[in-house]
Parts: structure tokens; sequence; C-alpha cells
């Protein structure tokens, strides 16, 4: 594995990897698109059918895959067009968080929202924001000195 | 091995402008398993498609890449090249590095960077793509129609001269609903049975409707297409296909002084009764709890009476299994007690009663036969004070929405009472006047302004009994906020416009059926505004107050729209979807049914697992793919890692995180990663 580009603290970009719902945040990011709204280009989308299918495996790949955060975004509450895998999503998500604050990572890196369809500027903004608080966290290294993965 | 094609579009400028679309496409040559990519200045033209299916052809291609606009707009088009020209339509993806990257980056060197990894990811998901069919489900042409109002009949009589079988349940032992008790109907004050009572008629002769009166849903079973149910038919007592109907019976019945449900009370039936002159079917049905013979053991009178010996004391509750391929859910309303309401001493005097009562009192056929008189001694209220949102727009009552129907019904109300009593005098507290719809605000401003109703913008805040010169008067104490002064009247009568709510048991209906409902338990639809008659469960379609108030017109409407749904539905054989669902792999499934929890459509069932003497091992889960509709939540809460979602593997998903490295690709050095 080659680290030594995020290594560079002085221009470091994050890499945020987006796992988002098709109904919702999805679409959402395309009416961004159609609006033309401006943020930045540090996030990489990664579509489902669901927030409920949003394993926390997922994440973990991610931030070993070098992501220095994360967004998990889905439907409003009382959207979901399942009904109800947005719920069942944050309370995963929220359990996560609190494993991630035990082991001392630092929570900012996981950022869950809900972006409904109408919401490009959401998107955007959402997007920018997590950008700026995880450069401000800069690279995310303490997943690669973890144990297991030094194992690998 | 897989055999890859990528094709990146300019888009004419609009992806060109801000990424550097040779560059990607070069980029993506690098990739293990790309055989062709190229770029085109529109992909989605006829030449730009041609490219595509010929590449496939030519190069023998398993999976393509199309580099373009959002998988929303164009998807459908590219999968259906890919079909015509051999390809397997789930082998081919979209990357959106339009909406999702050139319109968002002006930055291009940035533009191009993303455009790169976000087709390589899509690239490498691919990979794992596998063949998929659509999946194909028969249909039951058959629906059935729960509840038996003006919603539900409509509902029923469309879709029965539509060709097709109606089965419909109602709880109740006659169909007509609500609308059955209406004395005359807004805007047009046409009287309500004239216009209802020929269609219930017609639902009870219609060859292909099947009536189940006095019976209720006790399950459902099955998916879009295929739903089994079974319905309780309740005791009725009288065996309704020798019944003539000729209601001697309920002449004789000695059993007189039970408030009927049909009058809300403002009059009496007997323990065997016909609910109301007009119902459908126009059979007697025997009220347990008051008859004699039940309580007592003894009379018998009816069965004495009944010419064709049609009563049948010994009947018991049967159950019937009717299989559908669509439900329409009509379950229609009811008004909250007026106990909610101690401020107004509603329950407490006998002068204040609800919208409902009234309209008995105001309809022809009603106990009194249309003369608007106090309940409590028969005399006709020289003044009335009516009270819109008694409920609604109340959150300390719990009902924070508007019953949408009381606005009108009040002017309907004041109207008919002051062409009755022309010298009463017609007081309407009200918050605000909502009377949207055609012809409406016309008719409130007729109450108004021709009938004289004279309305108060305001609230009341206490009623009590007061005795005014030997006469028992009710002072209506409230505010007028238009004058900002305080209101007292002696009123003799009060009528309220209580809340609309669901119809009691509107939740476990609901729940029986797999259908969602909201926190006051109307039926939701699948979208407010794209999808207003369908419910979330595919096959299940709503018509009426069921969903949440509404008048006559508008459900009419809503249960046309429903069973041209239903048609829609009917008018195939054979359903097809797309194919995404989940699976289980039933090797590592070891039965803790979490996905059972979570499931949204009860698409899992128990499965038994037997050896070889063909005793049972152990159970697991199956997933039923008419039910099913992807949504992933059962993959994500199984400990054993045994259900994965066709379409959103595990492994592609891996392979799109994976495609993301942690050394980012730098466009200006030569070929990309790699
Ligand atoms: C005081 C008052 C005056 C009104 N005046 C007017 C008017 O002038 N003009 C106008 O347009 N509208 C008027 N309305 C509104 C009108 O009553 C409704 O729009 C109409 O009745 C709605 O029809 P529906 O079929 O949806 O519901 P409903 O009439 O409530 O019918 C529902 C049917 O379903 C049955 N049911 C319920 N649950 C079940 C179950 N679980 N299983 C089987 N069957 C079940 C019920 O028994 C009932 O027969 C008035 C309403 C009120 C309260």
């Amino acid at each position: 594995m080659n680290n030594t580009t995020n290594n560079k603290k002085e221009n470091f970009e994050p890499r945020i990897i987006a796992f988002v719902c098709q109904w919702c945040t999805y679409t959402g990011a395309d009416l961004a698109g159609t609006s033309r709204i401006q943020y930045a280009p540090n996030v990489r989308i990664i579509k489902l059918p669901c927030t409920g299918r949003i394993d926390v495996h997922f994440i973990l790949k991610a931030f070993e895959q070098g992501a220095d955060g994360v967004i998990v975004s889905g439907c409003h509450p009382g959207d979901c067009h399942y009904t109800s895998g947005n719920y069942y999503a944050r309370r995963r998500f929220e359990m996560f968080k609190k494993m991630m604050g035990f082991l001392g990572i630092d929570d900012k890196r996981l950022q869950f929202a809900w972006v409904s369809a109408a919401e490009g500027r959401k998107w955007g903004t959402l997007v920018d924001e997590v950008t700026n608080n995880v450069r401000a966290l800069g690279p995310f290294e303490d997943y690669k000195s973890l144990k297991i993965f030094q194992a690998e | 091995m897989a055999r890859i094609g990528v094709f990146v579009c300019w888009c004419g400028e609009n992806i060109a402008r801000t990424v550097d679309v040779v560059k990607v496409a070069e980029a993506m040559k690098s990739i293990q398993g790309v055989i062709v990519s190229l770029d085109y200045k529109y992909m989605c033209s006829d030449p730009g498609q041609k490219i595509i299916k010929e590449a496939i052809v030519n190069e023998r291609l398993t999976g393509v890449v199309v580099a373009l606009c959002s998988p929303l707009m164009h998807e459908k088009t590219f999968r259906t090249a890919a079909k015509e020209a051999g390809l397997n339509p789930f082998l081919l993806e979209v990357a959106n590095i339009r909406e999702h990257c050139s319109w968002v980056h002006e930055d291009k060197n940035e533009g191009t960077k993303k455009a790169i990894e976000i087709t390589r990811s899509v690239v490498e998901r691919v990979k794992q793509n596998h063949e998929l069919q659509n999946i194909t489900v028969p249909i039951t042409n058959r629906a059935l129609v729960i509840g038996g109002g003006i919603a539900g009949i409509q509902a029923a009589l469309d879709i029965a001269n539509g060709g097709h079988q109606v089965v419909m349940v109602e709880r109740t032992p006659s169909i007509g609903g609500h609308m059955a008790g209406l004395s005359e109907t807004f805007p047009t004050l046409d009287c309500s049975q004239c216009i209802l009572t020929p269609r219930m008629v017609e639902v009870a002769r219609h060859p292909n409707i099947k009536l189940y009166t006095y019976s209720e849903v006790e399950s459902v079973h099955g998916f879009v297409g295929n739903f089994k149910v079974k319905i309780r038919k309740k005791a009725r007592s009288v065996d309704i296909n020798v019944c003539t109907g000729c209601g001697i019976c309920q002449e004789k019945c000695p059993q007189k002084k039970i408030p009927s449900e049909f009058e809300c009370g403002t009059g009496f039936r007997k323990a065997i009764y016909i609910p109301f002159p007009q119902a459908v079917p126009n059979k007697p049905v025997i009220d347990r709890e008051h008859c004699t013979y039940f309580t007592k053991g003894k009379c018998k009178l009816c069965e004495k009476v009944c010419g064709p010996k049609a009563i049948r004391y010994d009947q018991v509750d049967e159950y019937v299994e009717e299989d559908v391929g669509a439900i329409v859910v009509a379950t229609g309303y009811e008004v909250i007690t007026s106990e909610k309401f101690p401020e107004y001493g509603a329950g407490r005097f006998k002068d204040v009663i609800n919208g409902l009562q009234f309209e008995r009192l105001a309809s022809a056929s009603g106990p009194t036969e249309g003369r608007i008189v106090r309940p409590s001694d028969g005399k006709e209220p020289e003044t009335i004070v009516f009270i819109a949102c008694a409920g609604s727009r109340d959150p300390a009552k719990g009902i924070p929405y508007c019953s949408k129907i009381c606005c009108m019904y009040t002017a309907k109300h004041a109207m008919l009472y002051r062409h009755k009593i022309h010298h009463g005098k017609a007081y309407v507290f009200y918050m605000d006047i909502r009377s949207a719809g055609k012809g409406y605000d016309e008719f409130v401003r007729r109450a108004i302004e021709q009938d004289g109703a004279l309305y108060v913008r305001g609230r009341v805040s206490r009623i009590y009994e007061k005795t005014v010169n030997g006469q028992k008067k009710l002072i209506v104490k409230g505010a007028d906020t238009i004058l900002n002064k305080a209101m007292e009247i002696e009123a003799d009568m009060v009528v309220l416009a209580t809340a609309v709510t669901p119809s009691p048991g509107a939740a476990q209906l609901a729940q029986k059926v797999g259908t969602p409902y909201n926190e006051y338990e109307f039926f939701s639809e699948a979208h407010p505004k794209l999808r207003p008659v369908e419910s979330n469960t595919a096959g299940v379609f709503l018509a009426g107050s069921a969903q949440s108030p509404k008048d006559i017109p508008e459900s009419v409407s809503d249960a046309s729209a429903a069973a041209s749904k239903v048609q829609i539905l009917f008018s195939k054989k054979e359903l097809e979807r797309d194919p995404y669902v989940s699976v289980v792999n039933t090797d590592k499934c070891f039965g803790c049914f979490s996905c059972e929890a979570v499931c949204p459509y009860r698409a899992i069932t128990r499965e038994e697992i037997k050896n070889r003497k063909g005793e049972v091992v152990r159970m697991v889960a199956q997933i039923n793919k008419g039910l099913c509709q992807g949504c992933g939540g059962c993959i994500s809460i199984c400990r054993a890692k045994a259900c994965d979602l066709i379409g959103y593997t595990d492994e592609q998903i891996w392979a799109q995180i994976h495609s993301y490295p942690a050394d980012p690709i730098d466009p200006t050095e030569e070929n990309g990663h790699e």
C-alpha cells in the first residue's frame, strides 16, 4: 500500500466516499448537477437502493481503502421508499459512531445525513462541510496503524 | 475473462468542457479486462448507440460501461441498445460523469481526475455483474375491495364494468357507508340517497361483484397478483339466501329502544333489524347483545313470524378464502366522539350534537322526517350555533390536521336550517373558511349572503345550560376575534363539526394487508403527488377517506383512479419487474430470522430443511421474489452473511470501494493509475 501522497499534509486533499440511496440522495446529487451547484470534488458516490442496505463493513472497507471520510446519506425520516430502511440505517450508524469514538477515531470522519431528491443545494453544502472538516482533521492514518491491517 | 467496453460521452460541451473525455477513455484502456474504450460526441444519438452495438458484437463484449449523464436519464436507452446487440441488459452500467462531475466542478484537472475514478469504479463493478432476467409473476385478475362506502362502491363498479371480478367486504350489515346517512350534499344540495342508492343496487346486482356484508378481512397472505384473503362472515342469525326481506320480524320484535347506529343515536331500532330502508342487502341481522332470546333464552318471536323460515339462532361465524390479484382499501372515516369536548358539554347536554346527527335530523328519511328539532324536547330551535373545527387543527386534542369537509358541511347545515326555519338564527363559529373546490366558495357565500348564516370568526370557550324565562337554553361563550369582543349566545341547539379520523381498526387492517399508515392511522400513499392512490405495497391501492379526510367528489375520483390502476395491473397476464431482489444462501442461514423483523414487505418466509429421513433439522429464511422490493435491509441485519441483493451484491459494492485507492490518480501523469 502506497500512502506517500497522503503524508504530504500541506496540500492534503481528503478522499470522501459517500454511500447514498438511489431514491433521495442520489437524485438530490443529480439535482445539484442540473442546477450547476459547485462543490468540492473530493467525494466519490456509491449508489445503493437504500441506506438500510449499507453494511458497516462497507464503511470499514472504505476507510481501509484509504478514505479519509465517509458520508452515509438517504431519505428524510418518514420518506424512505422502503418505509423504514433509513431508520435502521440511522440506528446502525449511531452505534457505529460510538464504536469509532471508543477506538479513538474522530467521529467527524463519518457523517450521516438526510438529503432528499429536492435538496441539490444541501448535497453540495454537505460535501463541502465534510470535506472541510476532514481536511482539518488531516489524513486518516490511524486505521492503517491498526494491527489487523498491518498483518495483511 | 471479462471483455469490457467503455464508452465516454462528450454530451456536446456538457461533459467535455470540464472533463477531458479523451483522457478518460484513454485511462480506461489500462484497466485489466477493458477491450475497447472510446469517446464520442453524443453517445445517446443513433450513431452513438450504433458504435456501442457494433463493439458488443465485434469485440464479443461481456460488459459495457457508458460514462455520461445520470442513469436516471438514459440507463434504459443504453440497456435496450445492449439487448438489441445480444448482450444481457444488466451487464451494462452507467458511470455518472455529468450530473455528479462535469456540471459541479469547474476545474478541468479535478473534473477529469474524478471522471476517471468514477468510470473506473463502474468498470470494476461491471466485472462483478451477472446476467439477470426480469422477474415475471402471474396475476389473478380479481380484486378485493375492503369497505362499501361510496369510495369502495365506485372502485368496485369501475373494476367490475371493466370486465374483472370483484370481491367486496363490508363490515356492517349494509353497504353505503356514511353517504347513506347524509341528507343533502354540498355543493349542489342533491339528495344523498337519490344519488347513492342506485349504485348500491348496482353493486348487489352486478354479475362480476361478489358481496360479503357483515364480514371482515381476517388475514391477507401473498403478494401482488397473488393474494390469498381469509374473510370472516359474521353470524347474522339470518339465512340471507332464504330471507325475502319482508321485514315482519323487525316489525314484531319487542326490543324497541336500541339506539340505531345508522341514525347516529337520534333514533331507535329493534334487536332484529334492517339498518335502513334502502339497505343492500335488504336483509335483517340479529343484534345478539340486545336480543331477548340470546340474553334471556326465550322469545323467538321473529322465528315464529318468519314466513320463509330464515332465522338461524345457531348460525356461527364462517370463514371463506378468496384469491385476488389486487386490493383496494376503502375503509373510510369516523368522527371523534363528542365526549372529547367536556367544555362544550357534549355527552351531557342532549342538545349538543355532532354533524352526522344533524344530517339525520335534516334528512327526509330520518327519525324526524326532516324536521330539525331539539333532541331534548322536540321543539324547533330558534337559535342554533355551529362550531367548526371541533377537534380539528387542535394539537391539544391530538389532531393538528384540517378535516377538510367541515367548512363545507357546516355551511350546508346552516343553509338547510335556514331553509327549514326561516326566522331562526344560525351562528357559525369558525377559524378560517376553507372552501377551495369547484363551486365551493360560491356555496359558502350563498349560505352567508342569501341564507343569512351569521359567521363569527373565533372560538367557543365554553357551553353551559341555563333556564331563561322558563326555557332551557345553551349559553355559548366565545370570542369574535375580528371585532375583538366577547360573545355570549343563548342557543337552543349546538352542532359540533367534530374532527374526521380513520375508521376504527384501520391500523390493524393495515397490518393485515401489510401496508403503511401514518401516526393518525390514515393509510399512506406511495407518493403524495405522483402515486396518490397506490400504497407502498405493490398491488394494494387506496380509495376515499381511509387515506385522509375527503368529500364525496374526491372520494369518487380517487376510487376511479384506484380502479384504473387495478385495471392496468390486470391488463397483463403476467407482471414483469426488475430483478433486484434479495436471495438467501440457505447453507449459511442459521435461522435467526432477524431479516423477518426488518423486512417491510413480509417477503421472508420460513422454510424447513429436512434430512434424508424427512425430519425437519432446521429452519431457514427464504425470500418471496414477488413480495421483495429489493431494499436490502435483510442483508445488513444478517449476522450469518447469508443474504445478498441481486444487482447490488457485496461483490459489486466491494469492487467499487476497492477501485477508490488510497493513492489518487493524477491525470497529468501518463495513463493514470494501475
Ligand atoms: C356531517 C357530515 C356531512 C357531510 N356532507 C357531505 C356533503 O354534503 N358532500 C360531500 O361531498 N361530502 C360530505 N361529507 C363527507 C362524506 O361523508 C365522505 O366524503 C364519504 O362518505 C367518504 O366515503 P368513503 O367511502 O371514503 O368512506 P365511508 O363513507 O366512511 O365508507 C367506508 C365504509 O367502509 C366500511 N369499513 C370500515 N372499516 C372496514 C373494515 N375494516 N372492513 C370492512 N369494511 C370496513 C364502513 O363500514 C363503511 O361502510 C360529509 C361528512 C360528514 C361527517
